[in-house]
């Protein structure tokens, strides 16, 4: 096989990673919430810039920049359910769905009035690992092992942790949950902080190998979402499995023709999908 | 320990429940009849904190639970199963019990107690309590037994069972009773019980209700009741309350 070929297939194996602990995070709060979060890719942006900002300016070590903003998302993701989804969680899911398109717009244009239009990075350059014959960034091989981390830790809390449980089990029944006793609006905001978590962290392990500006989130939302409707809205192994056919699509797809037309190939394949499919490959809510 | 009164409930112009009022006395079984679109199910809605009532009054235990959340009406102590069960698939069935025991108290119970309590709700109902028993080879029978183990595991004073022997066949229906029985002997559980199996369900309770088009047309005895010729009426039509 072509060694370029192989090449592709690892970094597409790598990029893969990162859009899995996204698509994680999205579907989890979809599952459970039942709202599409469209401004998912935003929050990612601001950890970004939070980390930036920190690093920069106040010399914060990378790493201590990266937990601060994993928490600051976090924290994030729980005001934008207290303010913004929970009181329109009964009204219809357009309404949602327009609210966290609103955000959308905010967070960009909030980003742009505070840094402007700049693209700005955090100055690090991470060595290229030389494996074999393949040359591998470390930067995507550092954010593949921790977003695997991350999705492991995240599986371990939904295993062994009660709120973990209820978590998994007001994703199947709502009402049901309810009459044991749990009560949804701790359920919901504990799964927003996770949703929000996650995306922070996701930002941590972008921002080594990304320069963050006001729009860094269109390269990363639509392509969520898609992944997150291939897989199955709310499956969250769909999600992960859906990552690594869309990002493999996107790295041989770009190896044969053009990085270019590799995403236009992938989006084809998400509108094929919604004909062929819509309730995805592992039958999430269509 | 559960008093209600004039308890109605009106979706727009259709009144599903009208004016209905009763009591329930600490250890009684009362059962709740009536044909299809009664009012039964609204009333257990209303009272485990589904549905807020248009009007009326729900006191348990003393205290005013009408309208309250539903989740704070499992931690004072009222549990509920539904008529077609609906257990979390994807859960063991541990698990299933296990997290009705932890979150109905409010998670002021440890893990280790949670688990302990479910095995023993298990236990009672005649399931299996090992980790890895999954939901999907459980027929009729086992997963309504798992919808009593889960609101058992809650620790409830007062179950309302909705229509726990529907699908079952008649041995298994005898059993069902049996362990409703069980639950009130052995726990001293309070317990509103609505089924349409009313064989079965006189030889059980202490008292019944019926109701039709949500309002309350006898009430007693069950000997009395069934020959109370406005339930005749209701069940086998206007002709046949005098014969």
């Amino acid at each position: 096989m072509d060694i370029f070929l192989v090449e592709a297939i690892v970094n597409g194996l790598l990029l893969g990673g990162v859009l899995a602990l996204l698509a994680l995070g999205l579907n989890l709060i979809f599952g459970v919430i039942d709202v599409v979060w469209i401004a998912y890719a935003e929050l990612v942006m601001c950890g970004m810039y939070a980390i930036y900002w920190l690093h920069t300016y106040y010399g914060v070590p990378l790493p201590a920049a990266a937990v601060i903003a994993v928490l600051f998302v976090a924290l994030l993701g729980v005001l934008v359910h207290k303010l913004i989804i929970a009181p329109i969680l009964g009204s219809a899911p357009i309404n949602q769905l327009l609210a966290t398109g609103g955000l959308l717009f905010f967070l960009q244009s909030f980003a742009t009035l505070l840094f402007g239009a700049d693209f700005r990075n955090v100055g690090l350059r991470l060595p290229i690992i030389e494996v074999g014959e393949i040359f591998v960034s470390f930067a995507r091989l550092l954010a593949f092992g921790v977003a695997l981390v991350g999705m492991v830790g995240l599986w371990l809390f939904l295993k062994r942790t009660y709120i973990g449980i209820a978590i998994r089990a007001i994703a199947q029944d709502r009402e049901v949950m309810i009459l044991m006793g749990v009560d949804p609006q701790r359920v919901y905001l504990v799964t927003s902080a996770i949703g929000g978590g996650l995306a922070g962290l996701a930002a941590a392990l972008l921002v080594l190998q990304y320069d963050v500006h006001p729009s860094i989130g269109l390269s990363f939302g639509p392509i969520t979402f898609m992944i997150c409707v291939l897989g199955g809205l709310g499956s969250m192994i769909g999600g992960f499995v859906a990552a690594f056919i869309m990002s493999q699509i996107i790295a041989i797809g770009g190896f044969y023709t053009s990085i270019e037309l590799s995403y236009v190939l992938a989006f084809l394949l998400f509108i094929v999908m919604i004909f062929v499919r819509p309730q995805g490959i592992f039958g999430g809510r269509s | 320990m559960l008093q209600v009164d004039g308890l109605t409930k009106a979706f727009g112009g259709f009144v599903a429940v009208n004016q209905v009022s009763f009591a329930v006395a600490p250890a009684e079984i009362l059962g709740l009849i009536g044909p299809n679109g009664s009012g039964k199910s609204t009333i257990f809605n209303l009272v485990s904190g589904t549905l807020s009532p248009t009007a009326g009054s729900i006191r348990f235990e003393g205290q005013e639970i009408a309208g309250r959340p539903a989740s704070e009406i499992v931690h004072r102590g009222l549990a509920r199963t539904f008529q077609i069960p609906r257990p979390f698939r994807k859960l063991p069935i541990l698990e299933n019990v296990a997290v009705a025991a932890y979150f109905g108290r409010n998670g002021r119970i440890d893990r280790g107690t949670a688990v302990e309590r479910a095995r023993a709700a298990l236990a009672l109902v005649g399931l299996p309590g090992d980790p890895d028993a999954r939901t999907d080879g459980l027929g009729a029978a086992g997963l309504k037994k798992l919808e009593l183990a889960r609101a058992l595991a809650t620790q409830p004073r007062l179950l309302l069972a909705d229509e726990s022997l529907g699908g079952l066949d008649h041995g298994e229906m005898q059993q069902a009773a049996e362990m409703l029985r069980r639950v009130r002997g052995e726990m001293g559980i309070t317990i509103v019980w609505v089924e349409h199996i009313m064989g079965v369900l006189m030889k059980v309770v202490d008292r019944v209700m019926v109701l039709h088009h949500g309002e309350t047309v006898a009430e007693g005895l069950p000997a009395d009741v069934v020959r109370d010729p406005r339930v005749i009426e209701v069940y086998l039509g206007r002709g046949h309350a005098g014969a």
